[in-house]
């Protein structure tokens, strides 16, 4: 069967008053952008609170569905069949052979839906209804009729020409990205902080990416597999603009001058005060980061007390209350844990410390920090200004 | 400055290579299978790497067969020659030091096939221990593989002592050689030494990737391991990659030109970075030193710093260079091979591997010392308690 649209149906920007607008543009943009990695050409519009998208000529069913399964805002999304207007007899034919393909069991209970969106056409949407049930029950002797609790439900949108459709594809729900501003994401390479990006783009949020690496701790493959997960990360929350930043100095300097049990906590304030900088210089309005209480050392409730105290953004940690099981199940369904499970080392990695603390003092890394006077706010600009940034998508 | 020195993991190729390959691509490239004039043509560049590569070996030309690399030779040579001969026996002997593409091919005939397989030992030096291969030989034994030159650390291994033992014990046992790294630096005769099976790969000596042969000696008994056209006498079926073959053949020849003057030249090499690596604290240079160790691998352990670091350091500096193996380095690990040689714990993930080729010059190498010397000076520093 050739369905020559999809409508899209989206759930809570629906509710969004005089707002809606803003919710409904930005969801056919980023369906637009979706719908480039799909071959053909589509018109992607919005009409009495709908969004549809026209088919024009051939393309592959699948894939456009994979896109479209992709763009935050849709809920569902219906296969359509268009027909012209050519009459009542007509229309019952296109009916009846829409429902003899889709449905091959024809055990079934079923009811119409009709919507008379053109007011001139001849019947009312109650005749439609009427009308169309007959025909299908006089042309398959097996269906029944439920108007209650039908296994299908068959809508026919009466428009310039007329809509048949009866399948939802559920969508991922969540919000079209760029209508809750932008957000800095620090990404890693590890299972985490993807998926923590894509929660918060699921809710609209516009993601931009910090990865901090540290040559030649750290080599270029784990700089190409940030860059890959960003680019996966992508495909849901749209172009990510990465920056890539060279840590290593930092590090180093954090290892000579402090306590070897509070490198990471120390490692990561720093990394929160980068990530923050730029997240200012670009608008965004906080941070995301993939951790999850008790996780790791450094992120102790005490650790992420330590974290958090160096930033005055708000910082998001959508994972807060994930097991890893949770997240690597989420990790698998958006297609990153492959990637994430690359072994190359990351930074933070690098340089742990067998034992390192697990209950920081906020007054004693402090107290550490203090070493570091003489040379750290150099090291900082100098990482902030050799700043690499690259777009994916 | 920008200095190769992971010339066991892959070469430049020669510019003449590059030549043939793109005619042989663009112009001549005609299906040798086919019966005009193109197929001819194409023909004709199979029967003249054959030729080179006969020569180079001094073996007969009908007994060289074209494969997709070192790989794949060892895996025909090894799947091939025991499902032939499983009836008179299903013992096969090999080294534990091997390249993966001889250890994981005897762990599948081991695995999936029944026969059953002997890992010999090494000495400290990485060189195989005869006695062992001595005492491994029995009435059912069918095959035994070893390499010519170990691709981790370049020990020499006693490939004509070994040949004589087996054969002296049963000759009809073949006998296998894992040549990839020691062809192009040595020269091999394998009906002079016993060699049965012999396999070589044409990127590690400046042809392209994708090529290889496999030397097999007309009495062997060997069954295809790929079904199809029944190209090269059955014995590897696919139309032949004419360009790679070509290219590869252009390989073996400037590989052997002037080859004992090019040897003395990366060996002066080899002994200036071994005085050099002498005078850095905590390091040690793995196996032998001398002419028991090829001309063109030195195999360094330095004491404290992870190998993936010091690559990664050296990288920076246009340096380029191994960590362990290449072939099995984009997993971290430990190297078997250490290991296996008994090598200080300390020096088990903190070894690279300089791999030179004819193009390494001197100021490379002085370049390379200075500044080895200088990152292990500075990657001390921060060592992981």
């Amino acid at each position: 069967m050739k369905f020559h649209t999809f409508l899209i149906k989206y759930g809570e920007i629906g509710i969004k008053g005089k707002n809606r607008y803003i919710f409904e543009d930005a969801l056919v943009k980023q369906i637009r952008f979706a719908l480039k990695e799909a071959g053909g050409e589509f018109a992607v519009y919005k009409s009495q609170a709908r969004v549809y998208v026209d088919c024009e000529g051939d393309y592959d069913y699948e894939e456009v569905v994979e896109c479209l399964k992709r763009v935050f805002g849709i809920v569902g999304i219906c296969p359509v069949i268009r027909v012209e207007d050519t009459g009542f007899e007509n229309l019952a034919a296109a009916v009846v052979a829409y429902m003899n393909e889709a449905y091959p069991d024809k055990q079934l209970t079923f009811k119409v839906e009709a919507r008379r969106a053109k007011k001139s056409y001849p019947k009312n949407s109650m005749e439609i209804n009427c009308d169309l049930g007959g025909a299908i029950l006089e042309a398959f002797p097996d269906i029944r009729v439920d108007v209650h609790n039908p296994d299908v439900l068959l809508h026919v949108e009466v428009r310039e020409q007329i809509y048949i459709y009866s399948k939802i594809i559920p969508g991922p729900g969540g919000m079209p990205v760029g209508t809750n501003g932008k957000a800095m994401l620090l990404l890693s390479g590890g299972i985490d902080s993807p998926v923590a990006g894509y929660m918060i783009a699921k809710r609209g949020v516009a993601i931009e990416a910090t990865y901090f690496h540290a040559p030649p701790y750290t080599s270029e493959r784990a700089r190409q597999k940030v860059i890959d997960l960003a680019k996966l990360v992508s495909k849901y929350a749209g172009p990510i603009k990465l920056k890539i930043v060279n840590f290593t100095d930092i590090q180093l300097y954090i290892y000579d001058q402090c306590p070897h049990d509070e490198l990471t906590i120390i490692m990561r304030r720093y990394m929160m005060k980068i990530a923050e900088r730029f997240a200012r210089e670009s608008g965004c309005l906080g941070l995301i980061t993939g951790e999850s209480i008790g996780q790791v050392a450094s992120q102790t409730m005490q650790s992420l007390a330590a974290t958090n105290d160096v930033c005055d953004l708000p910082v998001y940690r959508p994972l807060i209350g994930f097991d890893k099981q949770e997240i690597v199940e989420v990790a698998q369904r958006i297609n990153t844990f492959e990637t994430s499970i690359q072994p190359f080392e990351d930074c933070c990695t690098i340089f742990v410390a067998k034992h390192p603390v697990t209950k920081p003092n906020i007054e004693r890394i402090r107290r550490s920090e203090t070493h570091l006077r003489e040379k750290i706010d150099e090291l900082f600009e100098a990482a902030v200004s050799s700043v690499e940034t690259i777009t994916v998508y | 400055m920008e200095v190769y020195l992971d010339n066991s993991a892959t070469t430049r190729s020669y510019d003449s290579v590059q030549k043939i390959v793109s005619r042989v691509m663009c112009e001549d490239y005609g299906n040798p299978s086919s019966m005009h004039r193109k197929g001819v043509e194409a023909e004709k560049y199979i029967k003249d790497a054959k030729e080179i590569i006969a020569k180079s070996l001094k073996v007969q030309e009908k007994e060289i067969f074209f494969t997709s690399g070192g790989t794949e030779s060892d895996n025909l040579a090894l799947i091939g020659t025991a499902r032939a001969n499983r009836r008179a026996g299903r013992h096969l002997i090999t080294t534990s030091i091997e390249h993966p593409a001889i250890l994981n091919t005897m762990r599948y005939l081991e695995e999936e096939e029944g026969f059953r397989v002997t890992y010999l030992p090494v000495d400290r030096y990485g060189r195989l221990k005869l006695g062992a291969l001595r005492e491994a030989l029995c009435r059912e034994t069918i095959l035994v593989s070893i390499m010519y030159v170990n691709n981790e650390m370049g020990a020499v291994q006693p490939v004509e002592e070994a040949a004589e033992i087996v054969k002296s014990y049963n000759p009809g046992i073949v006998f296998h050689v894992d040549a990839i790294q020691g062809f192009g630096k040595y020269n091999i005769y394998p009906k002079r030494t016993g060699i049965d099976l012999l396999s070589i790969s044409g990127h590690k000596i400046h042809g392209p990737k994708g090529t290889g042969a496999l030397y097999i000696s007309g009495g062997v008994k060997i069954r295809p391991i790929v079904f199809g056209g029944q190209q090269q006498k059955n014995i590897r079926s696919g139309t032949e990659n004419v360009p790679g073959i070509a290219g590869l053949g252009m390989a073996v020849k400037e590989s052997y030109t002037n080859l004992d003057e090019k040897v003395a030249g990366m060996r002066e090499l080899k002994d200036i970075m071994i005085a050099g690596i002498g005078e850095l604290p905590n390091a040690v240079i793995h196996g032998y030193t001398d002419e028991k160790s090829a001309p063109h691998i030195v195999s360094v352990g330095v004491a404290g710093i992870r190998s993936e670091v010091l690559l990664h350091a050296l990288e920076d500096q246009g340096i380029y260079v191994s960590s362990g193996s290449a072939c099995a380095s984009n997993h971290p690990g430990v190297s078997g091979v250490l290991k296996g040689i008994g090598a200080g714990r300390e020096f088990l993930d903190a070894t690279i591997r300089f791999s030179m080729s004819e193009f390494t010059t001197r100021e490379e190498i002085d370049y390379t010392l200075e500044t080895l010397y200088n990152c292990v000076l500075t990657l001390r520093k921060y060592t992981r308690h």
